[in-house]
């Protein structure tokens, strides 16, 4: 077959992308727990690890630019190589937003919360579903699946609506409690993000599947 | 850069006449991989390839300075002291051309001719099973093996092709220089060639001459880039086309790339 090590190239381009995502939900795993639990020590493991997400990224990212100067894709394969592009930054970003919430139970540390937890870490198991989901969208080159997943920020955007009107009253009722109810603001406010960061991935999967770029769901936030 | 080297040279230097057209080239050829030589037209690239089996030899006027060796080869000595072997040189370090030149003969007598030459066998059972073996290499046996007696002209361009490298390695040789061996076939063709020498390089040092840009950066491991005679640049493939360290590498690769792909459409 023609070009079958160009194939290999892409297959482990592919491969590295989805090491990415496993290593990247792992973390986002990790922030809600130490969130729930309250527990520095592997929030502190969280912003330590980051730096393992930056490296496979750059790595992935100096791949598809060698492939792309070397083998001269076209068609469906420079597609593929440039939505590998663009996901492994939208991935990257997402572990940078798990290692925000880890800074935020870190300077929480264990001061009582200005109130629970509540829907934040609801909010947060379903931008990690629609992660998961996500990148086996891509592998599995369903676009169908990838609107659908897009449609799905909405909840997260309501979840992120409620939880910051929350906090935004005990500020305004308690105005003592402004620092602590701000870091869960924070920490909302980088879960909301992973969702719209999945969306990016999913238009890409779009992107590769129709060749058509397209602005699926536009998040609120 | 770290790798064994296959032949070396050192500050070679070529004329043709009055007009110097390799200067002070030192380079060496990584063994078992494949090497591109790029560069503009004019600039040296088949006179360095033809310096590594004396080709240039063939050319009126000719002169060479400095030294270049092959290794894993140590009774050929200098390459361009005039008393080497040419023939025991050409059998080490076999050429493939532009244009497929097979003969007009058989394909089997294509491939018996240059074990004749060298007196490599006599026995027909043992030429035979060179002949399979050199064919297999090239992934020709299964179309031709019934077909050994048909003259090679009637093959397509492509097969011509791969018959001239099976030609060149049932000589056993240990370097294969190929000087643009795709010009003369279509893309489909030209891939097929590529990946075939993406199987060789696993025995054998090849050093590939090609205006096409992206040929070298699709089948190479490391690329030379020349310029009016001298080496500009030597590194990984890798390198040279995505992070050159010589500017003059990368401005002139990217007019280069840029006239590559303006033929292309």
């Amino acid at each position: 077959m023609a070009r079958e090590r160009f194939r290999k190239h892409i297959n482990k381009l592919e491969d590295e992308m989805m090491d990415l995502g496993c290593t990247v939900a792992a973390a986002v795993g990790h922030a809600i727990s130490a969130l729930k639990n309250r527990d520095v020590d592997a929030a502190k493991k969280i912003v330590n690890d980051d730096m393992i997400i930056n490296r496979k990224r750059w790595e992935t990212e100096e791949n598809c630019i060698n492939l792309i100067a070397l083998q001269q894709p076209v068609a469906s394969d420079l597609r593929e190589i440039v939505a590998i592009m663009n996901i492994i930054t939208d991935l990257e970003r997402i572990g940078d937003y798990a290692e925000g919430v880890a800074k935020i139970v870190i300077l929480l540390g264990k001061e009582p919360l200005v109130k629970p937890l509540d829907n934040i870490p609801q909010m947060a198991e379903k931008g990690l579903d629609m992660l998961n989901r996500s990148i086996k969208a891509f592998i599995e080159r369903d676009s169908d699946m990838a609107k659908k997943i897009c449609d799905e920020d909405d909840e997260v955007d309501k979840l992120y609506d409620k939880t910051y009107h929350e906090l935004l009253s005990r500020m305004i009722a308690k105005p003592d409690t402004i620092t602590n109810a701000t870091y869960l603001i924070w920490a909302s406010h980088n879960f909301e993000r992973i969702a719209d960061r999945v969306t990016n991935i999913c238009e890409r999967t779009i992107f590769l599947v129709t060749g058509s770029m397209q602005k699926i769901n536009v998040s609120k936030y | 850069m770290e790798f064994k080297t296959s032949i070396e040279t050192f500050d070679l230097n070529l004329f043709y006449g009055d007009f110097q057209a390799l200067k002070n080239i030192s380079m060496k050829i990584p063994d078992k991989n494949i090497t591109a030589i790029i560069g503009p037209s004019g600039c040296g690239k088949s006179t360095l390839l033809r310096c590594f089996n004396r080709m240039n030899d063939l050319v009126e006027g000719t002169r060479l300075e400095g030294r270049l060796v092959i290794y894993n080869d140590k009774r050929l000595g200098n390459v361009l002291a005039n008393d080497i072997d040419l023939i025991a040189l050409r059998k080490k370090v076999g050429m493939v051309f532009q244009r497929p030149n097979v003969f007009n003969l058989s394909i089997y007598e294509n491939l018996r001719f240059g074990l004749c030459i060298h007196q490599m066998l006599s026995k027909k059972d043992e030429i035979l099973a060179e002949i399979q073996n050199s064919l297999e290499h090239v992934g020709l046996w299964n179309d031709l093996k019934d077909k050994l007696g048909k003259n090679a002209r009637s093959l397509t361009l492509e097969q011509q092709q791969r018959l001239c490298i099976a030609r060149v390695l049932i000589l056993k040789p240990e370097i294969i220089l190929l000087d643009e061996p795709c010009s003369a076939l279509d893309p489909m063709a030209t891939l097929k060639i590529e990946e075939l020498l993406r199987i060789l390089r696993k025995e054998y040092s090849l050093v590939i001459v090609t205006h096409n840009m992206q040929q070298a950066a699709r089948v190479s491991d490391y690329t030379g880039f020349l310029y009016i005679g001298e080496l500009v640049e030597f590194g990984e493939t890798t390198q040279v086309f995505t992070n050159p360290k010589e500017k003059l590498t990368e401005n002139r690769s990217i007019l280069l790339w840029q006239e590559n792909a303006s033929e292309n459409t």
